[in-house]
């Protein structure tokens, strides 16, 4: 098979950036996207010129670091599939693609096709966690949990941190990553007590960032690669609602110095 | 010169850990906080690790490649966390866990490591749930188990089929809190290339910022690396295309004893390669071979489609060889089985390479939704990879590189012959033996983060007067220029043939002469054909681009580099063990049916490699005495 790449690349954040046109031929229709890009690289390498730079690491759909948007769409095509899963055989021969990175001002661009992400990780650090030390926990039978309330815990919890549903919303808005973490452990016994502080803090975290607020277009649910659903939106949307109401309390924002005792 | 000493207390099996942990100094809460560690990589073991030290008020200083801790590749563990809770009361208990682990390692592990590892694995469910994880629950609330790997309990633990990432995600969110609090400083995007060993103590790491190329300087009064394992030497792996040896391996040049290297675990139900260009294996799970039957045809080149091929032309190998066990034979003895009929010229699919899951019968039996149901997923994964419907024709499997055993000696309390330098997770080749169960790889990254290391480090900060050294301590300057002086060769190269080309060279060297099963000449041919590929490999390397910049070649690189060097050691230890113990097959050492022979007179100890510059590397054993358990014959005929 033959394609014609229409590739962004940017050599740093404060770099312009441009399409580039590079010729990908002999590809094989088992191959890989991702594979795609090695075999073109390859060849840049041996023509001298620099390789186009992408994420990637587990190439089974789970670890999250893939991220390009092929014409048009986040992870291309296929629907509920990572960049990483998808297949040359799913294109016709002779077409273009154009990629891009992740566009969205709380991604700066690094280089070509890779964005700095790490405004997802600042958002998990204000909430997005149960406070639990390792000494002495219970036996986890004594907590019990229905079947249907974790397997809905599970649908949210299997959210790999892509960054595709902000990519997708014409808002940017990060809320499908944000509500499918508060959901998991709002659906959770052990997520109670801290819930109404999660929501807040999360929420503020989000706004933070610069992510666009939800408008309720739907795209995130169309593009992740977990076809995490949008009703999830509306579970954190009854949370924060909640802390709303209710004192949040403060932030966990300032370090705690667990040797106060002590001084 | 090392010495190996395990530090194994002595006494009842039963009470080793909690007698140690009572022997073993403590630091006072107000001093922790003066003590600064390194952890470097943030998989189960490494996050673990991390959170727990940050809890208990530590300052810890966190390095991963990737650019959020969540991306590590236990991530994408499968199948399931098994634990000794008896929730089934079906028999299980620590003990069986702990028999099951030994006898399934080959009688190649420490008794009280393993045992310790069955104990403490109660906790970590407990732990877990704690945090969060959504494991499989029943109707009534309880946690739900099945069974794996061939074990005749249900103790293993799971969340769907995404049991990797969900652990993961339990340990990344307690990480999350204690960066909040401040106690761990998270370094994304950063890579460890060298180890700092001052009088004889690891005490920092150099590091490449993998955004700006700047190379700098950590140090610490102990170091944990929890870097994972190697299987990327044989180019083609189930591993994430990221995972690498260098960590590991720069810590062995440094002086930190590497044990068991040829202890390589070869997955049996892997989707075969289809051609050249491919950079990785997926993994299908185990649990199709509940229900499929694997086969290929009789006479060796037939080329007819499955459909063809009459009943009375098949061979049902597994069920053939193994009539007890049949197609849920460990393994190791499945890998091998298909391997040999392909050698034999019957196997299937591009280049013969791959053997026939066939789920005709069972559709036939129970319904296509049945089986829709229980697999409905690896169907449709299977499907997009190969473009073929499983439903129809059946699926083609072959064995793939995995999971590693071997990796840097440490003792009963996880430091490698370095002091100061702990090991924990798959970067160590404590617990495994031979040949890890499923399900027990999760195990022993969470117990060793979560409840072993945070109790032994504590006894060597208490009993080691190390302040940190300064960042330009003629130790770290020394550190440095090493990476200098590689990185600048690396840049150096002709610029003929990528580093991918060299990768692939050396995996197809590496596959053929250590894979599946390992031959006396062989290996040597492979000690003959490793130190060219080297050599051409350090004279035409093409690494575009400079040192100073965001430059993934020169990373990938630098790895590769570390891989041609490693994988001389691999075949050494796999030449030197002159026996058949789990995942290692010497050929000359089988018996006429083609089962391995183990030689516990000979072979009974952990083989641990000492570095030598320019010099073959010195082996060291560690005796394997069996007080509570007698080694027996593996037998699954």
């Amino acid at each position: 098979m033959h394609f014609t790449l229409n590739v962004w690349r940017q050599r740093g954040p404060d770099d312009k950036g441009a399409f580039m046109t590079y010729p990908a031929a002999d590809i094989s229709p088992a191959m890989s996207f991702l594979e795609m890009l090695d075999v073109v690289n390859q060849r840049l390498i041996l023509n001298g010129e620099e390789p186009i730079a992408f994420e990637s690491d587990c190439r089974e759909g789970i670890c999250g670091a893939c991220s390009l948007v092929i014409n048009g769409i986040p992870h291309g095509p296929d629907r509920g599939v990572a960049t990483c899963q998808l297949y040359m055989r799913r294109f016709a021969d002779e077409t273009v693609l154009t990629i891009e990175p992740w566009r969205a001002k709380a991604f700066p661009v690094i280089r070509d096709l890779i964005v700095d992400r790490r405004a997802l990780d600042r958002i998990m650090q204000a909430g997005g966690y149960i406070s639990s030390n390792t000494g002495g926990a219970v036996d986890g039978n004594t907590v019990l949990i229905g079947k249907d309330r974790a397997e809905t815990a599970m649908d949210a919890a299997s959210c790999i941190g892509c960054g595709a549903c902000v990519a997708g919303c014409r808002n940017a808005s990060a809320m499908l990553f944000v509500a499918a973490k508060v959901s998991h452990l709002a659906h959770l016994p052990q997520g109670e007590p801290e819930r109404v502080r999660r929501a807040d803090a999360m929420m503020k975290a989000m706004d933070r960032e610069g992510f666009g607020s939800c408008g309720n277009q739907y795209e995130c649910e169309a593009v992740c690669p977990k076809s995490i659903s949008v009703h999830f939106i509306a579970t954190f949307n009854r949370e924060f609602l909640r802390s709303t109401i209710a004192e949040p309390g403060p932030l966990t924002g300032a370090p705690a110095d667990p040797h106060a005792e002590f001084r | 010169m090392i010495r190996l000493d395990s530090k194994v207390p002595s006494g009842p099996l039963e009470t080793k850990w909690d007698r140690h942990r009572f022997t073993e100094k403590l630091v006072s809460p107000n001093n922790k906080q003066a003590i600064k560690v390194i952890v470097v990589g943030t998989g189960l073991a490494g996050a673990s690790a991390a959170s727990t030290l940050g809890q208990l008020g530590y300052h810890v200083d966190c390095f991963c490649f990737h650019d959020s801790p969540r991306r590590a590749h236990s991530i994408a563990a499968q199948g399931g966390i098994n634990a000794a809770k008896n929730y089934q009361d079906d028999g299980d208990s620590i003990a069986r866990l702990f028999y099951d682990t030994i006898k399934g390692g080959d009688f190649r592990s420490r008794e009280a490591n393993v045992y310790r590892l069955a104990q403490v694995s109660t906790q970590i469910i407990d732990q877990c749930v704690a945090l969060g994880v959504p494991f499989a629950r029943e109707y009534g609330g309880q946690l739900a188990n099945r069974s794996f790997g061939g074990v005749q309990v249900s103790r293993t633990f799971y969340c769907r089929g995404q049991t990797g990432q969900q652990l993961l995600l339990g340990a990344y969110s307690a990480l999350c809190w204690q960066i909040e609090r401040g106690q761990v400083v998270m370094h994304p995007r950063t890579e460890m290339l060298d180890l700092i060993v001052v009088d004889g103590h690891a005490q920092g790491i150099v590091v490449r910022d993998l955004i700006s190329g700047r190379l700098s300087v950590h140090v610490a009064q102990a170091v944990i690396l929890a870097t994972g394992g190697y299987s990327n030497i044989f180019y083609l792996s189930t591993n994430a295309t990221g995972c690498n040896v260098t960590a590991t391996y720069r810590a062995w040049r440094q002086g930190a004893a590497f044990a068991n290297p040829c202890f390589t675990q070869i997955h049996p139900t892997a989707i075969p390669p289809s051609e050249e260009h491919q950079a990785k294996l997926t993994l299908m799970s185990e649990s199709l071979r509940n229900d499929g039957r694997i086969w290929v045809p009789k006479r060796a080149g037939d080329a007819r489609a499955p459909e063809d091929i009459p009943e009375s032309e098949r061979d049902y190998f597994l069920e053939r060889r193994y009539p007890r066990f049949g197609n849920l034979v460990p393994r190791d003895v499945a890998s091998r089985a298909v391997k040999v009929v392909c050698d034999e010229g019957c196997g299937v699919g591009p280049g013969g390479h791959g053997v026939y899951l066939d789920f005709a019968e069972v559709i036939e039996r129970e319904g296509l939704g049945l089986v829709r149901e229980r697999y409905g997923n690896l169907f449709e994964m299977y499907q997009r990879i190969t473009g073929e419907d499983a439903y129809k024709a059946p699926m083609r499997i072959y064995p793939a590189p995995h999971y590693t055993m071997g990796g840097l000696w440490v003792d009963y309390n996880l430091m490698s012959t370095v002091p100061g330098l702990f090991v924990v997770g798959e970067a160590n080749f404590a617990d495994h033996g031979a040949n890890r169960l499923g399900a027990s790889s999760l195990m022993q990254g969470l117990a060793d983060g979560y409840f072993i290391l945070p109790y032994t480090i504590g006894h060597y900060l208490a009993t080691t007067k190390n302040e940190p050294i300064a960042p330009d301590h003629p130790d770290a300057r020394a550190a440095m220029d090493r990476v200098v002086a590689r990185t600048t060769k690396l840049l150096e190269g002709n610029g003929k043939r990528t580093a991918a080309s060299f990768h692939r060279a050396l995996g197809h060297i590496m596959w053929n002469a250590c894979g599946m099963a390992r031959h006396r000449s062989g290996l040597h041919h492979a000690l003959q054909t490793i130190p060219p590929l080297r050599h051409d490999f350090w004279c035409q390397v093409a690494v575009p681009g400079s040192g100073e910049t965001f430059n993934q070649q020169l990373e990938y690189a630098g790895r590769v580099a570390d891989f041609l060097d490693f994988a001389e050691l691999l075949c050494h230890d796999a030449l030197h063990r002159e026996e058949s113990c789990g995942a290692h097959f010497r050929e000359e050492h089988q018996t006429a049916d083609g089962e391995p022979i183990r030689d516990d007179e000979r072979f009974a100890f952990v083989a641990a490699w000492e570095y030598q510059p320019n010099g073959t590397p010195i082996l060291h054993k560690e005796p394997l005495s069996f007080e509570f358990v007698q080694p027996a014959m593996r037998s699954y005929q």
